[in-house]
């Protein structure tokens, strides 16, 4: 993960319009903005657009980032939202998996009771297993998404995504659980049948 | 599960559990509950384990090179683009 801290990057130096230092900027956060992309839309196209647009927008406001946040916490803000956007221009097939339960702070109770854990350590690193862990972020209404890459693939913290995202300490720690428990039941579908075939 | 009521109050506080942030008291009282409770138990290290596959599953994703290089052409840093 390639985190940017502010001493990094010099916020003045971006700023007063040194593109040497923005060029700097995108190149060690190109990386991090792509995956985002990429993981909240499942499309290497639409990663690349939100990669251009983040960029673009950040060039565009450059000039009201004060500092407060780390620049890589304003990019990240900055490409939620394009992703967001983009996702709601889409939203008739989008609906389908926004279902309410997403925007409510109910905790849907554990369905899935199998022990997965005992799986030999090769079956969680074969090519359909890593597909299976994508396609259930796929699954995820997209603003539980978006809080548990941050957290969770990005490897922000609390702090971090709570300001990446403009949201609360409760409402970050409780979409965080919804979306951990949520993806905990696809993947105990998905391993469940695997320890299925191991008993065969 | 053995006792729901319990279950249910405490299936708020096991991300933070497995975060290793959940506060003492509330910590002490998950423990003892799954040590009797075979369900949570069951939920508690399978979440564990979905972070961790999480964590292991991304690698920094490789950027492909045309992607790179049509960002930088787009905003205007054509110059900046590297090129390894």
């Amino acid at each position: 993960m390639e985190l940017i801290s502010q001493s990094d990057i010099s916020t003045p130096a971006l700023k007063s319009g040194d593109r040497a230092e923005f060029a700097r900027l995108v190149d060690l956060a190109t990386p991090a903005i792509y995956r985002l992309g990429l993981k909240m839309l499942g499309s290497a196209q639409d990663a690349e657009d939100i990669l251009q647009n983040t960029f673009l927008k950040a060039l565009q406001s450059l000039g009201e980032f004060e500092g407060r946040s780390s620049p890589m916490t304003w990019l990240y803000r900055i490409a939620v939202n394009e992703a967001l956007m983009l996702i709601r221009r889409r939203k008739p097939q989008v609906e389908l998996t926004d279902e309410p339960a997403g925007e409510s702070d109910d905790i849907v109770a554990p369905v899935q009771l199998t022990d997965w854990c005992c799986l030999p350590e090769s079956e969680f690193l074969t090519a359909e297993s890593k597909k299976a862990l994508d396609a259930a972020i796929q699954t995820l209404p997209e603003r539980l998404r978006a809080v548990f890459l941050l957290r969770d693939i990005e490897g922000l913290s609390i702090q971090e995504t709570m300001e990446a995202l403009g949201l609360s300490d409760t409402a970050v720690k409780s979409r965080l659980l919804r979306a951990r428990l949520h993806l905990r039941e696809q993947l105990s579908v998905y391993f469940g049948e695997r320890i299925g075939k191991e008993k065969k | 599960m053995t006792q729901p009521h319990k279950c249910g109050d405490l299936l708020g506080s096991i991300s933070e559990y497995v975060d290793g942030v959940l506060q003492d008291d509330l910590c002490r009282e998950l423990e003892k509950h799954l040590l009797e409770c075979e369900n949570c138990r069951v939920v508690v290290d399978t979440l564990r384990k979905t972070i961790t596959l999480y964590h292991l599953s991304d690698p920094d994703a490789e950027v492909p090179i045309e992607v790179r290089e049509r960002l930088f052409k787009r905003l205007d840093l054509g110059e900046f683009v590297r090129k390894a």
